[in-house]
């Protein structure tokens, strides 16, 4: 039974990390664009990336799982030409995972660069600097507490996500089982002890990250004040 | 005669208060040239320093810097702001929160320079701040930092965007002073936009009068600025309505210029 604890867990935190790593890679860019460009169709972007924020999580999960499975032109394209298969996958439950995700990272970032006074860019580019430098050296780190919200928001509500994973990857142990389902599962077989287990530590890991990001922000807002 | 290092012709739609303007200005700026553009708020001052440096296009016109052509509507050219050889100094100072005072030098720098770096945190006062980040400064202090960074990468041109405008008086001369100091060793052609006439009369050589969107005068400024004698009274609002002897007053930002009208002043009718 311990076993089975570590290995839910393992699998959640590893979820919770490549989540986080891939929305931090796809998230500077996207959360740029949407800053900074002009195209006339950004709020349509950034209304579809908001979308988790307002769907129902089974919604999500639904439509993922009709677009995964290979009863459907997009899964069995993935599984014909590239041998991968989403549905019932700790891959499948991976993407469903960025998708869900994407508004916290996006958003925390794009706070970020909207806060930031449009002169540091253009000061940065009068000195002769390419965009990428001034990304690098100028917007990024001046926007550390928004990145650190972003980083931890992120893991946080992908170790509490639950209506996607269940609808795309079900319960399988090993593989798609994470601690959030895990407690329904023992729920279900009113195996309470096992319950109050998985959500007790559940519990204290995400007070632990809330206390983290608030005491970030304060840090920064304190350094600021100096 | 100097040659001239700049020579433009921007026109451009701006929206103001007053609601959209054209501005239409011509400009001939000699090398090493220290120039002011004087005018109300939002009569696009600040506009045409962002055009010269790039950070906004005209709609047409022209920007010719030396032999090389900066922007010109007619060829669709409009080289980047990063290929500009410029430094820009803020109205909002502009400093990166994250750099130190040295940092921000360096920064702008192509390649490291530690004697000129040196020399600047010298002539402006720097060296015991050098290692403070921007929030640590006072104003006076931020402002130095963001000349003595605009003037690190050995500019052409400094463009100084009312630089001294959130300054006690006594701070404001000290830095005056540093500006001319800092002038008059590296000479880079500079160009500030100001609306304080003392300030424009220490540092200038030549001050463009803008009202409208349009240079209505310009001159040197103790001939522009001509204080000494009472002229003779008539409303002026950007548009000359009548020259009377060899004085024009000219109501600008709600204050009363006295202006001497001679064959030193070049008027332009708007």
């Amino acid at each position: 039974m311990d076993n089975l604890f570590f290995q839910t867990f393992e699998i959640s935190i590893k979820l919770a990390l490549l989540t986080t790593i891939i929305l931090f890679l796809i998230g500077i860019p996207t959360a740029y664009f949407l800053t900074y460009s002009q195209f006339r169709l950004k709020i349509i972007v950034q209304a579809l990336i908001s979308m988790p924020l307002v769907l129902p999580p089974s919604v999500l999960g639904f439509y993922l799982l009709l677009t995964f499975s290979p009863n459907y032109w997009f899964g069995d394209f993935l599984a014909r030409f590239f041998d991968i298969r989403l549905a019932f996958t700790f891959t499948g439950i991976l993407v469903g995972s960025l998708i869900y995700n994407l508004p916290f990272m996006v958003n925390s970032l794009q706070t970020g660069f909207s806060n930031l006074p449009q002169s540091l860019k253009d000061a940065s580019y009068t000195l002769g600097k390419t965009r990428i430098t001034t990304l690098i050296k100028v917007l990024l780190p001046n926007i550390k507490p928004a990145i650190l919200t972003g980083i931890c928001l992120t893991f946080a509500h992908t170790i509490g996500e639950f209506g996607v994973i269940l609808m795309i990857g079900g319960n399988i142990p090993g593989q798609t089982r994470v601690a959030s389902i895990a407690v329904y599962d023992e729920v279900q077989s009113l195996n309470f002890a096992m319950a109050h287990k998985y959500s007790l530590f559940l519990f204290l890991f995400s007070f632990i990250i809330m206390i983290f990001i608030y005491g970030i922000n304060k840090e920064f807002l304190r350094w600021k004040k100096i | 005669m100097e040659k001239n290092l700049i020579d433009l012709h921007l026109i451009k739609s701006i929206h103001t208060i007053e609601g959209i303007i054209e501005l239409d200005v011509e400009l001939e700026i000699p090398e090493h040239g220290f120039i002011t553009l004087f005018g109300k708020s939002g009569v696009g001052k600040t506009t045409i320093l962002r055009m010269i440096s790039g950070l906004t296009k005209p709609d047409s016109g022209y920007i010719k810097v030396g032999e090389e052509d900066w922007f010109n509507s007619s060829k669709e050219l409009n080289i980047k702001t990063q290929l500009r050889n410029i430094g820009f100094v803020f109205q909002d100072y502009a400093l990166f929160p994250n750099m130190t005072v040295e940092d921000h030098l360096f920064y702008a720098q192509k390649q490291k320079d530690v004697n000129h770096v040196n020399d600047l945190l010298n002539i402006f006062n720097l060296e015991e701040l050098k290692k403070r980040k921007p929030d640590t400064l006072s104003g006076g202090q931020k402002q130095r930092a963001a000349v003595a960074r605009a003037l690190a990468r050995k500019p052409k041109i400094l463009l100084l965007d009312e630089p001294l405008s959130a300054l006690d008086s006594e701070t404001r001369q000290i830095l005056q002073q540093e500006i001319i100091t800092a002038h008059r060793n590296f000479s880079a052609t500079t160009i500030l936009v100001s609306h304080d006439i003392d300030e424009i009369s220490r540092l200038a050589d030549k001050v463009y009068v803008i009202s409208k969107g349009r240079i209505i005068i310009s001159g040197k400024p103790e001939i522009v600025f001509d204080n000494k004698e009472p002229g003779i009274e008539s409303s002026f609002n950007g548009r000359i309505s009548s020259v009377s002897g060899n004085k024009l007053t000219v109501d600008l930002n709600e204050e009363k210029h006295n202006f001497r009208n001679d064959d030193q002043i070049k008027i332009t009718p708007a």
